[in-house]
């Protein structure tokens, strides 16, 4: 059970939360300008690092605030919220 | 009995396959008895078959909703029918039937619809009532007085289990006799290029290997694989739980799923329940997940089978499913010449081992993805042609 | 085999009787069962799962490998090691080897209840080491829990030894009270950590009677006290009843009072076993050796010294005789070559020690080999989980020996409880396996009930020296949680039968259960279904309800709707985001429908909004996916547009709702009393207004999710039932007919209304429902609209959505039929699919069935004919069908406006 530090709420167990995948994926300013192979690599394409991995968290039973942090996922160990 | 060689690695060989779990070893084994491509090696950072081969819960199916999964679980499931002749190794191979159960209005359509699909792909599957399920699983709970009462079922009887250890061990066993060797504790670190890009050969913890084509089969490692050439994929890294029970008579003869009152079950020839249900939801490459999640399929359990309450929890384990975006699987060559993928089978790949490596072989073997393979292409993330199989997945992502 | 007259911490005055196997025994307080068994002489009476062999018990803790036993009474323990069995008064138990039985229903499953406690230590073992660290806690002001799996204190700590100059046993007990009375410590005994997770995150199940416990613990600090196994040797027949841990036995005279044979031999690596050479012989018993591997060691020269004969050598065998079979003699090997036989009833081993280290090495924490101690030590781990103790290390040295050599190794057994021996173990090898892992799935050796506790670090050593590498080159195969097993229904806790999940009502449902109303499970959501009356069929029920609504007026609860305010001035051009139709220019005082997308421009879900203000809209979602709607909102709010000065509110249980529909709608609205002018000029559809329904205050909205002419009251939740019950009332004259969501679902049907979800899988976009009216290119970005453009959603054969009209008006077409040319009626597979049936119904309306699905170019196809095929029970149905318009009833919505 991941303890998972709310910037608003402080540490809270991991079953408050939704995972939302890797964090800083922008929706693209102007998705007309991109192609197909583009626009499917926003859409899909993702980092999957054994190790340092920037992902998002959403307290959905809680503050109901997203944030970001960065975990190892090779040890699940927290680096930064 | 002899099971494979320890085989120490040559410079070069015409492909290699990183990878030694049941896909990795069955794409060596279907390289060498189908195409007579033999000079071929299957390099495992561990020891073999000791990722998601060694962890999963050994349910075998092919009754997946689509046309193009239906096809290649179908193939997969038709090599399972005569894999142990084939092999010369007893798998405990158990086609003693899977139901998946329906909850709600909205499954119970959903069912029918995968029931109709698969029988009109010949592939076998019944729709049952509430009581035939009774019958044919007396001790599932199909009383109408519980909070998501049993509204059905679908039945695959070809499906079933096997000893997941053993489908390692005889396709490694069988390759190796046709000359495939196999190489355990060698981790890849790298890759070597040509300077027009194309893999010429991996770099391991025990030496470089010089290869026509490399392959890709090592589920949820890829993408840390993939990142070492600068190939990005949409593959997410999960744990996915499971558990035994201690030892008990036997009480359950077949398989049982269901998604909305999640877990799945069925009893080993031993006598242990195995369990399973959904991912953890953050990556994670620990090989382990939250305890609220056994409990979690642990009341599932009981609401379907109150016979289990006394039977008790012995062993919670997790593997590394690579989850794709539709969960469906990712087979073929990758824009990186010399590079063959085949991941993302997530949190069914034991089901498709034999089909799985057929498949890969062939393509491989043919420089072009098989008939079965080519829906499965990464291209599909571009072209939006995904093949949604969550429904059938039968696992909650 | 007897209970001695004195000593031990059990209560020679407090007897207490138990059944086993059917006979009618005595023991004492303090007793476990399998200490109870040895005193009255029945340590042997159990038989190995696989051979049947003879075995008895073997030691005194979990590492039990031998004496398993069913409890029946007072409580049913489906499989339990004898030896951490509690004895209480009325105790039933059988042996039980291997593989439990389920019982049925007739046996209870007592309650159990989830706690959770925060912590800044907790401490696993109450043995010396923890109990110190405990102290030590409790003294800085931690909140401290400590934990320990017996049910008395102190572990291994000997009678005889001594803490910190004082009698180890009086040390213990006021550490124990010191740490009961404070007031931030929790002691529990009989309860067993099970796992530590991530964070200092442990489940720990606590045993007492009545009520079994699942502690979830947070701690900022987990302290492993968890103390050491002792290891067995394999040698010829260690197997065998009377076969005993050196360390059990002391436990058994020091703890229980109970002499465990008469005539001993002790074969030991270590100093260990000639403390238990002085305490059977103090007990009275007779020490026949000491044969001790080490060639030289200064316990060896003591015991001489002290009467003891001892041999430097090896057991090489043990000899069983009687019956019950039991160990009646074993023989040595001397260091020079001598055969030596010694009558005996009793082997006591030490094969050295093992640190207790799995729930360390199960949250990532590793081993490494200390070649003194020969066994495996705890290396690294989190920074906040601490080994203490004897799991830490703190161990005699030893001298490796893991097995006796001989020529026969096939009764050298590793893994008793899987009838496993050296010699299996050398046949997986001699096949070519080679890793400790693949040994284990070969001989299944630590799978089984004790999870390899007395046998995997063995295992992994006889691996190592029969492959030729050194000790330790292999360890024992992962750890993994539960410590111990431990009961299903201990687990699911109090998530069972009506409580496994929430139940959602609104509230008017004890109306609906009044009326007989039967129930349909949307989501955690009870909604009716249809109410039956008369016991008339449900076929029948939907009938005269959907004829009901279309001539007369009907009324169904629609609380369940998902509801979500959003507000702010960027509202509008929020929702213009979100939607793929345009919102910003709807005014304040209409509704308009809207289509949400995935990113991937699939229809994600639908809903009408309603601009409540210039920046205020009230939007509904579908029952089931409210939650979605809203998490997606606030995603795209938060994570991508944080600029924008919108909030979003989830009113869904805030606000219940009745929609009126039928012809006759208006008459009940009036008759029910309120002041909004509902008349056909002054309500237009798609408008709402506020005002007073049936004396409260209520919002009207005329949407139609039926087609005709309809009134959706809104009030708040505190006021459904009333408002329920006052349009009822007001329509009763009307024979206002209340419906359930299978009549609804009909009446949307015969409109082509899309049910997202039903006639929607995620794979489908607008256009392929022929709603392209619906997605506003023009407006700006929206969510879905880039994805649109991928080549294949723009494919040309899509699946797209059309009416079914079944050749034979009275057949229904079953829902997840698929539809196939009309050639392939009866072709054999595979058959190519053109799609799929996703509604079908029986229309009151058109009096006749019909059915929406996805085909394949529907659209190309109008006025063809089709073929639906099923399959149900054995029967193949292959329908016939028209394709038509997915409109059936009222195309031009003539009946909206009554």
């Amino acid at each position: 059970m991941l303890l998972l530090p709310c910037p608003w709420c402080g540490p809270r167990d991991e079953v408050e939360f939704a995972y939302g995948g890797q964090a800083g994926i922008a929706y693209p300013a102007d998705p007309d300008a991109l192609d197909d192979a583009a626009w499917g690599d926003y859409l899909f394409m993702r980092d999957n690092p054994k190790g340092r991995f920037a992902e998002r968290w959403y307290h959905l039973h809680g503050c109901r605030r997203w944030f970001d942090l960065e975990r190892d996922t090779a040890t699940n160990d927290l680096l930064g919220a | 009995m002899r099971y494979w060689r320890a085989a120490e690695p040559r410079r070069s060989y015409d492909v290699v396959v990183v990878g030694g779990g049941g896909h990795g070893l069955a794409t060596a084994y279907y390289l060498a008895r189908n195409h007579g491509v033999t000079d071929v090696c299957v390099v495992e950072k561990g020891w073999l078959g000791g990722g998601n081969t060694a962890r999963n819960t050994t349910i075998i199916r092919s009754n997946y909703l689509w046309d193009e999964s239906a096809a290649i679980y179908e193939h997969s499931l038709k090599l399972w029918e005569t894999l142990e002749d084939d092999l010369g190794f007893d798998l405990s191979f158990s086609q003693r039937g899977v139901l998946n159960l329906a909850h709600d209005l909205q499954d119970v359509r959903a069912s029918r619809r995968r029931v109709n699909a698969n029988a009109l792909n010949g592939v076998d599957a019944e729709w049952l009532t509430p009581a035939e399920v009774a019958r044919f699983c007396p001790i599932v709970n199909v009383s109408p007085d519980v909070r998501y009462p049993v509204l059905g079922a679908t039945l695959q009887r070809r499906g079933g289990i096997a000893r997941h250890d053993r489908v390692a061990w005889g396709f490694a066993t069988a390759a190796d006799r046709l000359g495939v060797d196999i190489v355990e504790h060698a981790e890849v670190t790298g890759f070597a290029r040509a300077p027009g890009g194309r893999v010429t050969g991996v770099h391991t913890t025990r030496g470089t290997i010089a290869a026509g084509s490399v392959a890709l089969v090592a589920a949820g490692h890829t993408s840390v694989l993939a990142a070492m050439v600068g190939l990005r994929l949409p593959l997410q890294s999960h744990p996915l739980q499971a558990l035994v029970s201690v030892l008990v008579a036997p009480v359950l003869g077949c398989v049982v799923m269901s998604n909305a009152v999640h877990v799945y079950v069925s009893q080993a020839d031993k006598g242990e329940l195995v369990m399973g249900a959904g991912i953890d939801a953050h990556n994670s490459y620990t090989q382990r997940g939250s305890f609220h999640v056994i409990e979690q399929q642990m009341a599932a359990a009981l609401e379907l089978f109150p016979v289990f309450a006394h039977a008790k929890l012995l062993r919670t384990w997790g593997g590394i499913v690579d989850v794709c975006p539709d969960a469906s699987p990712i087979i073929g060559p990758t824009p990186i010449e010399g590079l063959y993928l085949n991941c993302g089978w997530g949190t069914g790949g034991f089901k498709a081992t034999p089909g799985s490596g057929w498949v890969l072989a062939e393509t491989i073997a043919k420089g072009a993805p098989s008939a079965l393979a080519a829906p499965f292409a990464l291209e599909r993330f571009t072209s939006g042609a995904l093949i949604d199989e969550h429904g059938a997945a039968a696992v909650a992502h | 085999m007897r209970r001695l007259a004195s000593g031990g911490a059990v209560d020679r005055g407090a007897p207490l009787r138990f059944r086993f196997d059917g006979r009618e025994l005595q023991g004492l307080a303090g007793d476990t069962l399998a200490s109870a068994l040895l005193a009255a002489g029945l340590g042997g009476g159990f038989r190995s799962p696989l051979l049947g062999r003879p075995r008895g018990v073997m030691t005194a803790g979990p590492e039990e490998p031998c004496a398993f036993v069913e409890v029946q009474a007072p409580w049913f323990d489906l499989i339990a090691p004898a030896t951490m069995v509690p004895l209480v008064d009325g105790l039933t138990a059988t042996a039980r080897a291997g593989v439990g039985r389920l019982p049925g229903p007739a046996t209870p499953t007592p309650p159990s209840r989830q706690r959770h406690a925060h912590v800044e230590t907790l401490v696993v073992g109450a043995g010396v080491a923890g109990l110190r660290a405990a102290l030590q806690a409790a003294r800085r002001g931690d909140r401290v829990l400590l934990v320990d799996e017996r049910t008395f204190m102190g572990g291994t700590a000997r009678s005889s030894d001594t803490v910190d100059g004082r009698p180890a046993w009086a040390w213990v007990e006021d550490a124990a009270a010191e740490l009961r009375a404070a007031p931030d410590v929790t002691v529990l005994q009989d309860a067993a950590a099970l796992g530590v997770y991530d964070a200092g995150y442990v489940v720990v199940h606590q045993r007492a009677a009545p009520v079994q416990t699942l502690w979830h613990v947070r701690a900022g600090r987990v302290v492993l006290a968890t103390g050491a196994h002792e290891r067995p040797v394999a040698f010829a027949g260690n197997d065998r009843p009377g076969v005993m841990l050196s360390g059990a036995v002391l436990t058994y005279l020091d703890r229980f009072g109970v002499l465990p044979g008469e005539r001993a031999l002790v074969f030991t690596t270590n100093d260990a076993g000639y403390q238990a050479a002085r305490a059977l012989r103090a007990a009275g018993a007779e020490v026949a050796a000491i044969v001790d591997v080490r060639r030289e060691a200064a316990a060896q020269e003591q015991a001489r010294a002290d009467g003891y004969g001892v041999v430097a050598g090896l057991l090489v065998a043990v000899e069983a005789a009687g019956d019950p079979v039991r160990v009646a003699a074993g023989v040595a090997l001397t260091a020079t070559g001598e055969e030596l036989r010694f009558e005996a009833d009793l082997v006591a081993v030490s094969g050295g020690w093992n640190p207790v280290t799995q729930l360390h090495r199960a949250i990532g924490g590793g081993l490494r080999y200390a070649a003194d101690r020969s066994c495996f030590v705890p290396d690294g781990g989190p920074a906040w989980l601490e080994v203490v103790g004897a799991a830490a290390g703190e161990v005699p040295a030893a001298a490796p020996c893991w097995y006796v050599a001989a020529d026969d190794l096939s009764g050298h057994f590793v893994d008793l409880q899987r009838d496993q021996t050296v010699a299996d173990i050398a046949a997986a090898l001699s096949s070519g396996l080679r890793s400790v892992e693949h040994v284990k799935r070969a001989t299944y050796i630590g799978t089984a009930v004790d999870q390899g506790r007395a046998s995997g670090a063995l295992a992994a050593e006889v691996v190592n020296q029969l492959l030729g590498t050194d000790p330790g080159a292999q360890g024992p195969t992962n750890a993994r949680p539960p410590w111990t097993p431990v009961a299903f229904h201990v687990l699911a806790g109090p998530y069972r039968g009506q409580a496994y999940d929430a139940v959602r009502v609104t509230p008017m449902h004890d109306a609906h259960v009044a009326r007989g109303a039967v129930f349909d499970n949307v989501g955690q959501w009870k909604r009716p279904w249809y109410f039956p009356r008369d016991g008339e069929s449900m076929h029948a029920a939907v009938l005269r309800e959907c004829a009901a609504v279309r001539s007369g007026v009907g009324m169904i609860d629609a609380s369940t709707l998902g509801k979500i305010e959003v507000v702010g001035p960027d509202a509008p051009a929020f929702l213009d985001r979100m939607y793929s139709n345009q919102m910003s220019t709807l005014q304040v005082g209409r509704i308009r429908y809207g289509l949400m997308l995935g990113v991937d421009g699939m229809v994600f879900d639908d809903g009408v909004a309603m601009r409540l203000a210039d920046d205020r809209y009230l939007v509904t979602t579908t029952t089931g996916g409210a939650a979605r709607v809203l998490d997606r909102f606030e995603e795209w709010l938060q994570t991508e547009w944080p600029h924008l000065r919108v909030h979003c509110t989830s009113v869904t249980e805030q606000w219940a709702a009745v929609a009126v529909a039928g012809p006759r709608s208006r008459e009940v609205l009036q008759a029910a009393g309120t002041d909004v002018d509902v008349a056909r000029e002054a309500f237009p559809f798609m408008a709402w207004r506020d005002g007073r329904v049936a004396g409260v205050p209520a919002r009207l909205a005329r949407v139609s999710f039926s087609g005709e002419l309809a009134f959706e009251v809104h009030v708040a939740g505190w006021h459904g039932l009333h408002v329920w019950e006052a349009l009822q009332a007001a329509g009763s004259p009307l024979r206002i007919t209340p419906y359930g969501t299978e009549t609804m679902d009909v009446l949307r049907a015969e409109k082509g209304f899309v049910m997202v979800g039903q006639d929607t899988d995620g794979t489908v976009t607008p256009h392929d429902l022929g709603m392209s009216w619906i997605v506003n290119l023009r407006k700006g970005d929206f969510v879905g609209r880039r994805s649109l453009l991928r080549p294949d959603l723009r494919r040309p054969d899509r699946r797209q959505l059309v009416g079914l009209l079944p050749e034979d008006p009275g057949v229904l077409l079953q829902e997840g039929a698929q539809v196939v040319a009309a050639e392939h009626a009866a072709a054999a597979p595979p058959v190519p699919m053109l799609g799929h049936v996703t509604s079908s119904y029986h229309s009151a309306a058109l009096g006749r069935t019909f059915a929406l699905a996805l085909v394949e170019r529907g659209r190309e196809r109008l006025g063809a004919v089709v073929c639906a095929r099923s399959f149900d029970g054995g029967a193949h149905h292959a329908v016939p069908a028209t394709v038509t318009e997915p409109v059936f009833y009222d195309p031009q919505g003539a009946r909206r406006d009554g």
